[in-house]
Parts: C-alpha cells; structure tokens; sequence
C-alpha cells in the first residue's frame, strides 16, 4: 500500500504543477501589458521599458514560469500591480477572515451532515428519511445567494437578528464573537455543504446496505445495530471521505459568493477584486493557494479510500 | 460444551407454503405455490430445480427471511415446531445462526471484506450468548480442521481476500456451524468451483453434517451432486413440488415427466468406447481449421515468447464435418485457444490453416470471406447481444455483411436461421431482454451460422444454463452438425457434455495438451493422469460414488492451487499421483503417440498409464 | 409424508415444461409526485424564457414610472412585482431574465455535452496511449475549481455572452469526458461489441451501432443534472459582477445588483425574486433527474 500512496502523492505532485502551468500561462494571455498597467496612463516609453525588465517581463516565458514557480514555494508572491504592496501582506490582512468561516463550517457542517445522512440510510423510507432528502434535494440545486437570502430573510427579518451584511472588524473578538460574528455566513455555507453531505453519506451507506455479506449478517441473526456501525460503515467509509474532501474543497470556492454577498474582507473578495483590476500578479498568486487547496484535498480523499480497504491494506 | 439440543423429530416443516412477489404497483405474481415437505434430524433433502423454479426462494424461508420484493402469502414454514413466517425480525433473530444457518453460493460475497475472518465465523454465537469467546474460537479451530483447511491456527486472522476460493466456501462452512444449529440451508455451495474442487468441498461437507448430527437442506440444480449428498429429494417447477421422495426412487425409477426429462438430461459419463459418432458425409481432404505448434500470452514479448505464457505448444486438428471438444479447468489457455483462433489474439509462435492455406494469425490481416469462415459463439448470452437491437438486427447484419443481402432476401435468410435454431418467427422483432437465457442462447448461435461458416467456436455455450436448457442446446448442435455439415470447437470444462457430443477430444492443462485423440479411446485407458483425474471428479448419478472416490488416488491430489505456467518440466507434476521426481519436474514430458491419432504426453510408459 | 413417502405431482401428459422467462419485464417509468412538481415548474419557466420578451408590459431597460422617483417601491399598479435599484420593472426584467440565463445555460450545457462526448468516446476506443494522455490533460482541468477558472477567462477575455457559453461549456466537458470515457469503457468490453470486432467490422461503425445506442440514455439522463450545475455556474459568475453585464438583465446579475435593498430598500422583492427563480428552476430540474435516475437504478453515480 505504501507504493500506491507514493504513486498518488506522485501523481498529486505532477497534478500541482500542470495546475501551476495552467494558472500562469492562463493569466499570461490576458490583454494588456502589465508593466503598462502598473505604470498608469501617463508612463513614457523607456519607463515602460524599465518597468517590463523590473517585473522580468523580457525574459522568455518559460524562464518567466520558473521565475515565478520558485518564487511561490520560497513564499514570494510578488507585488500587486494595482497597489503596490507585496502580496503577501495583502493577504495577511485577510486570510484570517476566509480561514475561520471555512474551518468553522468544517467543524460544524460537517459531522452533523454526516449524523444526518447516515440516520436516514438506517431508516430508509420513514417520514424523517423522505423529509431529509426532500430537503437536502432542494438544497443542493439552489445556489449559495438564495440559500444566504434566505437565511437573511428568517434571521434579519423575521426574528430581527443580525445584520444581512457582516459589518465591523474582527479586532480583538472572542472565538465566541466571532461566530456570531460570522454567524450567517457560516450558516449559509454550513446549508450548501450540508445537502451534498447528506446526499452521498445516505447513498454511500445505502450502497453498503445492498451489500450482499450484510444480507449474510441478517441471516446470522446480527442485531441492526451492529449491522451498521460495524458490519456497514467500515465499508463505506471510503466513499464517505472522498466526499467530505470533495465539499471541503469546494468550500475553498463556495467561500466566494458567500464573502462577496456578506460583504466582508477576505481571499475569496480579494481575488475578484483582482480580476476587475486586471492585477495578474494578484491573481496568479492566489489562485495558486487557491488551487493548491484544492488539489491537496482531493490527495487526501484519494489516499483516506486506500487507507480504508483492507484489500490494499493487506495484500495477499 | 455440547448446546443443549432440540429433541425434536422434524426439525423443519413446510405447511402448503405460499410465497409472492410484490410489484411496485402493489400486484402479487405467485412465486412459490402451496409447497409440503418436512426435514428431519440427520437428514438432508435436496431442493433441486432449474432457475425460476422457487428453490432459493423456499429455502430462505427455513430462515424466516424473505428477499426484498417478495413476502409470505399464505401456509407456514415450521422451524422446530415454531412458524416463522409470523415473526418479526426481532423474534427470529436468537433463531438465525444458532437453530438454523444458511451458506450462500458465492463465499466471496458473504464475507465483510474489512473484517477479520475469525471474527465473522464466531460472531454469531458470541452475540446470540450461546459461547463465550474462547469457547467459539475452540470450536472454529476445531472446525478448520474437520473441514481440512491449512494451516487452521492461523486462518483466521486473515481477511477474506487473502484466502483461496475454495477454502474461502469451506470457511464460511465454519461460519454456519460455529452456532451448533439444528438446521443448515445450503444453497448451491459447490456451484461455482471447478469439479475437481467441488469433490474436496463435498466431502468436507459430507463429513462434518454426519459429525454435527445437523440436519441440512440442500438446494441445487445439478443432480449428480445431489445423488452423493442428499437422503431425500424434492423436484421443483415453477413454484411447485412435482416429485418428491427417497434419493434411490428419485434417480433410479422417476415417475413424474418432469423429472424423467431432468434425469435425461443429465448425461452419464459414457463408458470407454461410447463417444458419439457423427456420418463421414461432409468429409474432405484438408481439416477445416488447424493449430500446428501454437504457442500464445499476453503481455510483451521479450526474446520470442510473450510475458505471460498461456498456451505452449498445442496442435489441434478439426476436420470438417467433425465436432472437437476441447476439455480443462479454468485457467487451462482454452478460451484463449479459442480467441487464437478467431484472430483475437496472434499466437508467438506457431501456424494456423484454413481449408490447407495459412490464415493470418491476426484479425485486422483476415479479409471478410476468411473472416466468415470462423464463427464465434459467447458464453453469456446477456452480453453477447446488443440490449438495444432487435433480434432481426443481431442476425441481419452477418447477413448483410457477409453475403450483400438485403430486403426480402435478408429478412428470408433471417426467418431461415429462427427455423434452424427452433425460435419462432415472431422473435424477430423482440429485443434480448424479452428472452429467455436459453433463447438468447438459440439467437448466438443462429447468429454464428448467419454467416455461413464452416467452424464454429463454441466458448462454453452451454455453462451458464440450466440443466435442461442446456441439453435442449446440445441436442440443437448436434442437429445443426448433422444438417450443416458446419464444424464445431466445443470449448468447456464439463467432460459429460462434451464426451456426449464430440469426435475427438484435447484435454488441455496449464496450456499444453496433455492428452488428445477420438473420444472413445481418450475416455478409455490407458490415461494421461490429469484426464483420470478428470473422469473420476465428475460426479455421478450413481449412489455411493462420493465414498468410493474419496478413497482413489485422485482424490488424494489434494487441494489445487494456481498452476504456473512457466514451470519446467511437466506443469501436473504437483497433483500428479504417479509423478517420478527427478524427471517429471525437470524434464519435458514426451510426446506418446498409443494409437492412431491419440496423443498422450508424460513421461511414464503406455503400459504404466492403464489400468485403476 | 413419512419418511419413504413418494410423492408425484399429477400431471398431463401433453404438457411441456417450457423454459422459464428470466426475468420479469420492467416496469414503465413513472414520474412521482415530486417528479410532476418539478416538470411543472420547469415547464412554467421554459414557458417564460421563449415567450418572456413578447409578454412583458415594459422593455428590459424601459422606464415604468418615468417621472417618479421609484427605487425598490412595494408592487403597484404598473410594476406588479415592484421596481428596482435603477428604478425598472422587476417582473419584465424577470421575464428578460429568463430567457437569457437558461438560454446561456442550455447552449452551454450542449457545448459540454459535444466536446465531451465526442473526446470521452474516442479516448475510449483509442489506443491506451492516446488515451492515457487524454486523461491526463483531463484530470489537471478537472483539479481546478470551476468559479476560479471562470475567473481567469473572464478577466482575460471579458465577460461577453459568447465567451461565457464557451467557457462554461469547456469546464464542464471535462466532467462528461470522464463520464463518457467511463461509459465506453463498460461498454467496449461487452462480448457484443467483440462479437462485432470478430465479425470484422471497422470502428466506426462499432461506435456508432454498437457503443453508442447504449450509451446514449446514460448521458441523456446526466444532462439534467449538468445543466443544473451550468446554470448555478453561470449565475454565480453573473452574481460575482463577472458574468452577464448590466444593463441586460439576468438573474444573477439582478440578485448583485439589488442586493442592497435588503438593508435599506423599502421592498425586498427585487433581491429575492431572481435568486428564487433560480432555485424554483434547478430544483425542478433536480426533481425530475431524480426520477429518472431512481428509475434507472441509479448506475450512474456509480460510473463516477
């Protein structure tokens, strides 16, 4: 099994930088000049000149790529072109924000969602099994905005709590300040993960469920309970951590809308700010920690399914 | 430590048993109809029966469990005095694994894979409070060693993939039996294995059922087994009992219709020289089709010879107008034969002939005539047929494509081809899915001879059928042989049906020929050791073989294990009873001719070679 | 019956015993309670999408109550869902709306179904090489999250309708790739296709009459499911400010720009109105996807 994790850590590693390529070269062809950009509209000739081969914009691309790769793992994410300031300070001020509502939603959305989901394939067919996946159906399809707008709706309007848009710093709050703080944020994102979950938690168990060493397990007369924490779920534990790190992971992008609608400062806001600005420098850099994330979640996911068959575990 | 045990007579009784299945729509379709027979200690009542006839169904209900879509409808399952089909789950469960317990078909599908094994095979006592752990795991130990599995001490702590097929049944044996119960439902055990594995799990299953005083019902379709197995037999059809009664009436003096059919079709083994023989009528100077020194694997090939090595050295000769069957166990390279032939898979090594000309060896080379000559029939009609094309589809393209009909012309030949095969006209127009397994089968075979060939390459046609069924499709064959004059390569690892319908035979093992030649005389002695061990493997109808089989030399071959191909010298050698050490390991055997086209290789002398 | 009992079933004499059917025959497909809500609302909306602009009282852009100053009203007479941030009719703005954010989406959702199919099968009856260097390109793509490639194009290219058909309709071909891929791999290992080969038909033609029939409702079935997924893409983009630019009105767009009535306009409507819209429509998709895949058995998430 060690090799085979090996193998998929070397795939992963190979996947991050055809991700790297993807992303630098994807902004390269953005229009526009970027030493142009940088200077203004007003900038002669020979200070663009002077800027192109300050920014190292002469040099040819793929020198530009490993420039630009080294630089990220040593962790210079250059400078903002649209304001001047190193990257990495931009980030600083807001990582915090982005990394507390995702963490927080984790923690929250995601063992409820799974309690949730593995209760309704345990009583497949009940009321509160057809209610949930109603539900959770509903959920999934609807986007991230009308689940917040509607959060806002119940909270802001009808009981009159909190404020549609998250207003004020975090300086100085309590953990328990901030989540109400953060309160509907993580709420709406805890809702949009929550239906995924549920989905393929119930599925996944229900899939094991049809299994037919379960049947055997009926016919031996094992109570239902050890049926499923047992017999059930050390089999669809594989599946069920593959989509946890896949909502996990999609949290990295579900985050957008989310800080975009409460309107308050972090990554996700400041790479659409960079987009409007053209800011490549801005957007490559995050989008890289962006992707990274993700990728580095999908490797977990992938080596949690090994780790959980015991075929792999012990070969024959 | 003994359980203490139910004293009743009839350990199991079903009372005019009604059984239906529930549609969506909530409409019942009778599946068991009103079905009487007891099971009494120490006895075991074979249910046998072909598929649909509601055999599985009944025996489930010994256990109180019915599989999801079907519900009792009527009567009652008495398991030692107490109707099951009344309780809840709740109720029978302290029943299930202790009073009575079920061994399913497939033991790789039983087993939790993520679970030790031990752990599966004492669970049910330690729940059920009958044992303490260390008085279950005493008693699995002690079963790992009635049921002759190796290295009992240690197998349990493996998990189920690690384990071998074979044993992997046996074990879930252990599992049933850990819990003492009263009653055991076995429902086709031995159906998927090799019938030289089959003889070891029966016998281990024989014995421990007589050690346990347990009583068992045994569900089956193949009544061979059931003659070495079962004191009772009762014959099911459609959801009804047609016969039922002691073994020795059942097999020796059938009175119902249907069971005379089934004891029909189950062929004897024929005695030596009594291989059928087809008419001279269509015979002609070159073989039809011939392998000359065939050599094939898959994988690179590195330095002439293929990564993996599945067939060395094979020659086969058809001729026309004569059927070859071609005869081993699985693993043994005849599929692959098969696949050389039809230009799947390019031999290393190796000619091949059509009609006395060089065929090329590899499918894309073969123009379309050559192309029609060599037909090939699939083992699972399911996925041999298009589910979206109808049937005058699958069979008017090798019309259309092989001899430019179309129109009327296409449509007769394809009404032609549903005569041949026995289908009516109207089937034209159905799709696979509205068939039956034997039907589909018809449609492969019609599709075959759609293109007028002049071999046909039967890939165990007739192993994933029913026993009557499958009989019905060999009697087909050989009236297509008689009328065609088509020449057929009859792949399959049951040696009763092929002996039935072959002129000559190639036993293969471990991808070489280890005997060949006219059935009669491959059938008859003197015996390449492997075509004995063959012989002596299959069951038969007769009473008592089991017993005295169990005491020949073959059966002391001992468990069978994957064969390598690689090996030098003779690849039997392990199994082999009369095996010299010095020679058979190390040298090749040679090639013995002992009459006229009857091959045999191995290193001992034709005189060694006769005789029990 | 006693121990030797024997028992014989009676019977005639001029009865066969004919093989019995294998299986039962299917059961037609039904939609549910929940899958008729669905196909209702769905119906209503495509309804609106085509007849939308001929039905509205005002134009996209056209002014109800020109003289007035009439942000966020509550509905009235003349604007009977209420007006908006830039004083327009929210209901024609719906109605406009409608067409164009399922019309991008439908178009989109199609893109992806060519690109992927097309490459998805031929990568399956490729050679391992080719297809092994397909998948690979296929999964880097599939790596990144979908919102951050969207991203990227739109800052590069700008966010036209076009560019936004296109660029939805790339990322998400990669997923039917690898579905596709999936489903001709099953399939080309059936002995039906072999038995094809064996007969010596090209390849071509075994994609055509072979692979493809039986992988066509597979794919018909997953199409529900992706244009969903292309509608909340497309929508979020718009609602990021990167998609459809005002003054068009799409759904997404309208919820962005009409956001700030929830803290100070007098009616809420303008917000909530396109936001449930949008979910109304991709849960009735959702509802009827559902249906079918119960139908089917739901083989498809297992080929994922």
């Amino acid at each position: 099994m060690i090799s085979l994790i090996l193998k998929r850590l070397g795939i992963g590693l190979i996947t991050v930088l055809a991700v790297s390529i993807i992303i630098f070269f994807g902004t390269k062809i953005l229009p526009g000049d970027a030493a142009q950009i940088r200077m203004g509209q007003s900038a002669t000739a020979e200070n663009i000149a002077a800027m192109r081969a300050r920014l190292g914009l002469d040099m040819p691309y793929y020198m530009q790529y490993w420039h630009w790769l080294v630089n990220f793992l040593s962790g210079n994410l250059g400078v903002s072109l649209s304001s001047d300031v190193p990257i990495t300070n931009l980030i600083d001020d807001r990582y915090k924000n982005t990394l507390f509502v995702s963490s927080l939603t984790a923690a929250i959305g995601v063992p409820i969602s799974l309690m949730l989901g593995i209760l309704a394939a345990m009583y497949p067919g009940t009321l509160y099994d057809r209610i949930l996946t109603l539900v959770s159906v509903s959920l999934v399809a609807a986007p991230e905005f009308f689940t917040a707008t509607l959060l806002v709706l119940l909270f802001v309007f009808a009981l009159d709590i909190g404020n549609a848009v998250v207003v004020g710093s975090t300086e100085g709050k309590g953990f328990f300040e901030l989540i109400s703080h953060f309160a509907l944020p993580i709420t709406t994102l805890c809702f949009v993960i929550a239906s995924q979950l549920i989905r393929m938690s119930r599925a996944a168990v229900l899939n094991v469920m049809s299994s037919p060493y379960i049947e055997m397990a009926i016919l031996k007369g094992v109570p239902r309970k050890r049926i499923i924490f047992r017999h059930a779920l050390l089999n669809a534990i594989g599946p069920i951590v593959n989509v946890v790190a896949l909502n996990l992971a999609y949290l990295v992008t579900g985050v957008i809308v989310v800080e975009v609608y409460f309107g308050y400062p972090g990554l996700a806001t400041l790479i659409v700010q960079g987009v409007q600005t053209r800011d490549f420098v801005l957007i490559q850099g995050l989008g890289m920690i962006f992707c990274l994330t993700y990728v580095i979640l999908m490797l977990i996911a992938d080596i949690a399914a090994f780790a959980s068959n015991p075929r792999l575990r012990h070969p024959k | 430590m003994a359980k203490r045990r139910n004293t009743d007579e009839v350990v199991f009784e079903a009372k005019d048993l009604h059984i239906h299945a529930v549609r969506d729509d909530g409409s019942h379709l009778p599946i068991v109809k009103g079905v009487d027979f007891k099971v009494r200690r120490g006895e075991v009542v074979a249910l046998i029966g072909e598929s649909g006839s509601g055999k599985t169904t009944i025996s489930l209900s010994a256990l109180g469990y019915c599989k999801p879509g079907l519900k009792f409808a009527g009567g009652e399952a008495l398991l030692l005095g107490e109707d099951v089909t009344s309780m809840t789950t709740e109720e029978l469960r302290p029943l299930r694994g202790e009073q009575v317990a079920y061994l399913a078909q497939s033991a790789a599908a039983t087993f939790n894979p993520s679970i030790l094994i031990n752990e599966q095979v004492t669970e049910a006592p330690i729940l059920h409070g009958t044992k303490t752990k260390e008085e279950a795991d005493a008693k699995a130990l002690e079963l790992y060693q009635a049921l002759e599995l190796p290295d009992p001490e240690n197998i349990g702590s493996r998990y189920p993939h690690q384990v071998s097929g074979g044993q992997l049944q046996r074990l879930m044996a252990a599992m049933a039996l850990c819990g003492e119960p009263d009653l055991l439902v076995l429902d086709e055990p031995t159906t998927a294995l090799d019938v030289t594995t089959q003889i070891e799990v029966l016998k281990a299953f024989k014995t421990v059922i007589k050690q346990e005083g347990a009583a068992a019902i045994y569900v089956t379709h193949d009544l061979a087994v059931v003659a070495q197995i079962a004191d009772h037999i009762v014959v099911l059809y459609d959801g009804e009992i047609k016969e039922a009664g002691p073994t020795e009436i059942i097999i020796n003096n059938p009175q119902h219709p249907y069971t005379q059919r089934l004891m029909a079709a189950v062929r004897p083994m024929p005695e030596a020289g009594q291989g059928d023989v087809t008419s001279d009528a269509h015979m002609r100077k070159s073989p039809a089709l011939e392998a000359k020194n065939i050599s094939a694997g898959y994988g690179s090939v590195g330095g002439g010879a293929p990564k993996v090595k599945v067939l060395e050295d094979v020659n086969v000769s058809i001729e026309r107008g004569k059927t070859v069957g071609i005869i081993g166990e699985s693993g043994c390279g005849k599929s692959t034969l098969a696949r050389v032939f039809a230009g799947l898979l390019p031999p290393s090594n190796g000619d091949l002939l059509l009609d006395g000309e060089r065929l090329e060896p590899a499918l894309a080379d073969r123009s379309r005539d050559r192309l029609r000559k060599v037909q090939f029939v699939y083992q699972m009609a399911d996925t041999a047929l298009n589910p979206r094309h109808r049937i005058k589809d699958i069979l008017g393209r090798p019309v259309e494509f092989y001899s430019d009909k179309s129109g009327a012309a296409k449509r007769e030949r394809v009404n032609e081809l549903l005569d041949m095969v026995e289908l009516p006209r109207q089937f034209a127009d159905r799709l696979p899915h509205e068939l039956s397994g034997g039907q589909k089968q018809r449609v492969n075979l019609a599709r075959a001879l759609a293109a007028d060939p002049e071999v046909v390459l039967c890939d165990e046609v007739t192993s994933a059928l029913d026993t009557i069924v499958g009989a019905n499709v060999i009697e087909l064959l050989k009236t297509l042989r008689r009328d065609t004059g088509v020449s057929f390569v009859f792949i399959s690892h049951d040696l009763s049906t092929v002996s039935s319908f072959a002129d000559e035979i190639v036993v293969l093992y471990a991808g070489r020929v280890a005997e060949q030649g006219p059935t009669d005389t491959v059938l008859s002695p003197p015996y390449h050791p492997y075509t004995r061990l063959l012989i002596s493997s299959v069951p038969e109808t007769r009473i008592g073989w089991l017993e005295k089989t169990i005491e020949t030399k073959e059966a002391m071959s001992g468990i069978s294990g994957a064969v390598d191909l690689d090996a030098i010298g003779c690849p039997f050698f392990e199994r082999c009873p009369m095996a010299i050490v010095g020679t058979c390991d190390v040298k090749k055997p040679p090639r013995r001719e002992e009459s006229p086209g009857h091959i045999i290789e191995c290193h001992r002398e034709i005189s060694e070679l006769l005789g029990g | 019956m006693k121990q030797n009992d024997h028992y014989v079933a009676p019977y005639d004499e001029n009865v066969s015993f004919d093989e019995l059917p294998d299986a039962a025959p299917s059961a037609r497909f039904r939609l549910s309670v929940t899958g008729w809500i669905g196909a209702v609302i769905v119906t209503f909306w495509v309804f609106i999408a085509v007849f939308g602009p001929a039905l509205a009282p005002y134009g996209e852009n056209e002014l109800p109550f020109p003289d007035d100053y009439s942000e966020f009203q509550l509905p009235r007479a003349g604007a009977w869902l209420g007006t908006d941030v830039a004083d327009l009719d929210v209901m024609s703005r719906m109605m406009y709306g409608a067409g164009r954010t399922m019309g991008i989406s439908f178009v989109a959702t199609t893109l992806a179904y060519l690109i992927g199919v097309v490459l998805g099968i031929g990568a399956a009856v490729s050679s391992p090489r080719v297809d092994m260097v397909m998948s690979r390109i296929n999964d880097a793509f599939l790596s990144l999250p979908t919102i951050m490639l969207g991203l990227v194009v739109v800052a590069a290219v700008g966010s036209s309708i076009p560019v936004l058909m296109v660029t939805a309709g790339v990322i998400y071909a990669s997923v039917i790739f690898r579905l596709s891929r999936a489903l001709g791999q099953e399939i080309m290992v059936m002995d039906f296709v072999e038995a094809a080969r064996v007969r010596g038909e090209g390849r071509w033609w075994i994609i055509r009459r072979e692979i493809w029939p039986n992988a066509a409702m597979p794919l018909m079935t997953d199409f529900g499911l992706r244009l969903i997924y292309v509608i909340l893409f497309i929508s979020s983009l718009s609602f990021l400010g990167l998609g459809v630019q005002p003054p068009q009105a799409d759904w997404g767009s309208m919820v962005r720009e009409n956001l700030g009535a929830l803290q100070y306009g007098a009616s809420i409507i303008p917000v909530i109105a396109p936001a449930l819209a949008i979910a109304t429509l991709t849960v009735g998709i959702n509802l009827i996807v559902d249906d079918v895949s119960a139908h089917s058995g739901g083989k498809l998430s297992k080929r994922l």
